[in-house]
């Protein structure tokens, strides 16, 4: 296998169209990923970036096109779906942790149940990850009692544990008070200089400036501008993304 | 309390029997219940469907229909013979499981969607995310709501009475017959299910306080 050869494609995305009945979300998306690359969405509120973010593990279904993740399709509901959702890491806006079970208990679920590792090896691993992420010492404690940003540092280190093939952020900062985005922002940052393939949608302009290798500006479902970072911050080349960053740079 | 001490074999037999038929019923009615409640929220049509009939056919029938289909219609049909206890317990279990499915249906609806959205994403399948991780989270919203539908088997149980299933609620027509007076039987018997509730009652607090999940 030489799967790790950087500068192949990982994820693809051919075609892709969806509705939300009348509304045209995504609109003929085609967006390749290199193994190694960051790419960072953005644009509006309402611009089909989560979707898109979503898509790729089928979180969404699409009408039209194909997503392929490592040269394979990605497969209808079931069996086969789950086993290629575990190569796909996702991190939500609202951390999504599982309440009932303590901050080791979520990292540990996944590898226990879905890559049936035992729990002595699952807890050794997870708390390797939680120390490289800086909660090692919340472990035992419900979700509930740790900050946003914590909580998010904690969902991070449950998608890393099932060893993904590419990371996906849907908005990872958004939902955080300002002082809790800097130490989720350096996690990041951290992974992808350590050569995670991210898929990251965000407002954080300084971390698309810092560890993204391209930006994607998406507007009214369309993907308008597939830039490098500072090609695009400095020299935008479309009126939407030029309204879009005079905006963000007002205030 | 003579009218107790003196029968006190027909107390005993009775309430034996009221506890072993909500035993046996309350643990199939929440097996079928989860499973039912489980198939209405799942992404199988088929599913769905099945389990939505159930509930609107089984629940719009009164419990007196159920009971008397199991200890008259059942016997014709040529299955296996059962004893009145056996269709005791299947009738109140198929009966009291549409309740909890629908109990533990609107739990899953309290358990925010994000849940359900990352134990998909790490992997996991469609039962898994179910049991591991909504109803664990939807059984600890229904605690009350549950307690509820399992006092009412409780008292549902009495009903079987009438088809010569020796229960509590059978206990007043026995002491008739051996020329006790009606109404301090009743009362002794009333006492006695206020003491299973009770029973129950502590049960529940019991899950409340070792299940409260913080937010």
């Amino acid at each position: 296998m030489t799967a790790h050869e950087e500068g192949e494609t990982l994820v693809s995305l051919t075609g892709v169209n969806k509705h939300y009945g009348s509304l045209h979300v995504l609109q003929d998306i085609n967006l390749q990923v290199k193994r190694g690359e960051v790419v960072v969405v953005i644009g509006p509120s309402g611009s089909g970036k989560s979707t898109l973010c979503r898509t790729i593990n089928r979180l969404e279904t699409i009408d039209e096109g194909t997503i392929t993740i490592d040269g394979k399709e990605l497969p209808a509901e079931g069996r086969q779906l789950a086993q290629l959702r575990a190569d796909v890491g996702m991190v939500f806006q609202s951390f999504n942790l599982f309440a009932h079970k303590s901050i080791l208990d979520n990292v540990t679920l996944g590898p226990i149940k879905v890559n049936k590792q035992d729990k002595a090896g699952a807890e050794k691993d997870a708390m390797a990850l939680l120390e490289r992420v800086g909660v090692g010492k919340q472990a035992p404690k419900l979700p509930a009692q740790l900050s946003g940003g914590q909580q998010q540092r904690v969902a991070i280190a449950r998608a890393l544990a099932m060893k993904p093939k590419v990371m996906l952020f849907d908005e990872p900062t958004s939902a955080l008070d300002p002082e809790m985005i800097n130490e989720v922002l350096d996690v990041m940052v951290q992974l992808a200089k350590d050569g995670m393939t991210m898929i990251v949608v965000t407002h954080e302009m300084g971390f698309a400036r810092k560890a993204a290798d391209r930006v994607v500006f998406m507007a009214d479902g369309q993907i308008v501008e597939d830039a490098e970072p500072e090609e695009f911050f400095t020299n935008p080349k479309s009126s939407r993304a030029k309204d879009f960053l005079s905006k963000l740079l007002s205030h | 309390m003579s009218t107790l001490l003196d029968n006190l074999d027909l107390f005993t037999e009775g309430f034996k029997n009221t506890i072993i038929l909500f035993f046996f019923s309350a643990i199939f009615a929440v097996i079928i219940g989860m499973i039912v409640g489980a198939m209405r929220v799942s992404p199988i049509p088929a599913a769905r469907a099945v389990g939505t009939v159930y509930v609107n056919l089984v629940r719009n029938t009164p419990l007196t229909l159920i009971l008397f289909f199991f200890a008259l219609g059942y016997p014709k049909l040529g299955l296996p013979q059962i004893s009145f206890m056996v269709a005791a317990i299947v009738g109140l279990s198929l009966y009291t499981a549409t309740y909890i499915a629908e109990t533990i249906r609107s739990g899953i609806n309290t358990v925010p969607v994000g849940q359900a959205e990352a134990a998909r994403a790490i992997g996991l399948d469609f039962g898994q995310t179910l049991s591991l991780v909504v109803l664990p989270q939807a059984l600890r919203a229904v605690i009350p709501p549950l307690f509820s539908v399992l006092i009412a088997l409780l008292k549902n149980t009495t009903v079987a009475a009438g088809f010569s299933v020796m229960e509590a609620g059978a206990i007043r027509a026995n002491l008739s017959e051996r020329g006790e007076p009606a109404m301090t039987g009743l009362l002794w018997v009333a006492l006695g299910f206020i003491l299973l509730v009770a029973l129950l009652s502590l049960l529940q607090r019991y899950f409340e306080t070792k299940w409260k999940v913080a937010r």
